[in-house]
């Protein structure tokens, strides 16, 4: 099938299942899919400008459906997704502003790709640490806790990296916010530094930059797994928007690849939800840790290859 | 449970089947009439052309999402 706004040649169920698997995701996990979706179109020959801003427009869909799914679960604190999103959005304009100047550079394909592969393997390296220490260190309470019980009480955390945590939320800089569904009060400077920092990869990398805000959710700020995936997808819904419209005005969505890759993502992203409802955090976190590493591969392999099908 | 489990593979299943055809005829129908509008929006009215993929893609979010709850909704009902 020929899109003609990014001037390419995709098999529309190759989109269909592309967004199929990244609904799965993201529901599960509360992320955009990008590390997946993004070498994904590039393996279509999308160049990487059309890759990021497409696949934000997918994500606003996708994050619509599992956000209202999490909704019904309990797993999305409002206010902090609010918050959140004003300080993504402020992030995702500049990593927009830095693409547009790499493309005025003509070399945003090489420092997009060199980029990507630093944070997905950073991220991938820190969570497998984590979170296999964290099942280590609870095994025989878990054991205890998952024998037989309620999705509910599989939603108490715990982190090897709750100590700094805990020494992140005792910073008391005005103004503290109290958060009561996710159980924790912090400085809105900490909420607004995390969101910045998710919104500028977002803007640069593609997605929702899930990938760094749910991790940061739970690391820096102490929210729940589950409420973090749930929450994460909500303020996705707001930043993804402007992103999506921010990239459309430069010049960087083909809105009708978005559209086909999104028919298969409604279907993933309900089965991910519901299936969050299986798992401890831990154990979701651990999970999490092979994704940005296929995506560092995907990337690898199209920057030594140059490779496009 | 086993039972209850299968009944729910059976509905999600089907399900997936109507959704597919459901959405070919989507790709012929829509994709096709729009695919050059949108062409001549992104070339010509970029601001419009914004609007008019996040309204697109956030309608298309909500329509099938309640379509899929339906079927969904409809399919378990018919076999239990």
């Amino acid at each position: 099938m020929f899109f003609p706004i990014s001037n390419s040649h995709i098999n529309p169920v190759y989109l269909v299942v592309v967004g199929f698997v990244i609904g799965i995701l993201g529901g599960f996990f509360g992320v955009g899919g990008s590390f997946i979706a993004g070498p994904a179109l590039r393996l279509m020959g999308v160049d990487w400008n059309y890759a990021v801003g497409t696949d934000l427009a997918h994500i606003v869909g996708k994050s619509i459906v599992a956000a209202r799914k999490h909704r019904t679960l309990g797993n999305v604190d409002l206010k902090l997704g609010m918050i959140m999103a004003l300080g993504t959005i402020a992030g995702a304009e500049g990593g927009a502003q830095l693409i547009q100047a790499l493309k005025r550079a003509g070399n945003v394909n090489t420092v997009v790709s060199w980029v990507a592969i630093v944070v997905y393997l950073g991220i991938s390296i820190f969570m497998l640490w984590e979170s296999y220490t964290t099942l280590r260190l609870h095994k025989g309470r878990s054991r205890r806790t998952v024998s037989d019980v309620k999705a509910v009480e599989s939603k108490a955390d715990h982190s090897a990296f709750g100590p700094v945590t805990k020494k992140i939320q005792r910073m008391k800089i005005w103004p503290m916010i109290s958060l009561p569904t996710s159980g924790i009060q912090i400085s809105l400077w900490t909420i607004l530094v995390v969101a910045v920092v998710g919104g500028f990869f977002s803007g640069f990398l593609g997605g929702g930059a899930g990938y760094i805000r749910m991790p940061s959710m739970v690391y820096v700020l102490g929210v729940p797994t589950h409420l973090a995936v749930g929450t994460d997808l909500f303020e996705i819904i707001i930043s993804a928007s402007y992103g999506t419209f921010s990239h459309a005005i430069k010049g960087n969505v083909d809105i009708l690849i978005a559209l086909v890759m999104h028919t298969g993502a409604v279907i993933g992203a309900q089965i991910g939800v519901v299936a969050t409802q299986y798992f401890a955090g831990p154990k979701i976190r651990l999970a999490f840790v092979p994704l940005p590493l296929i995506g560092a591969a995907i990337v690898i392999y199209t920057l030594v290859t140059g490779h496009k099908f | 449970m086993k039972q209850g489990a299968a009944k729910s593979l059976r509905a999600f299943a089907a399900e997936l089947a109507i959704y597919a055809v459901l959405v070919t005829g989507y790709f012929f129908l829509v994709l096709h009439l729009l695919g050059n509008w949108l062409y001549q929006l992104e070339t010509q009215h970029r601001v419009l052309y914004a609007i008019v993929a996040i309204l697109l893609i956030a309608g298309q979010a909500v329509v099938l999402d309640a379509v899929t709850t339906v079927l969904f909704r409809l399919l378990r009902r018919s076999w239990r």
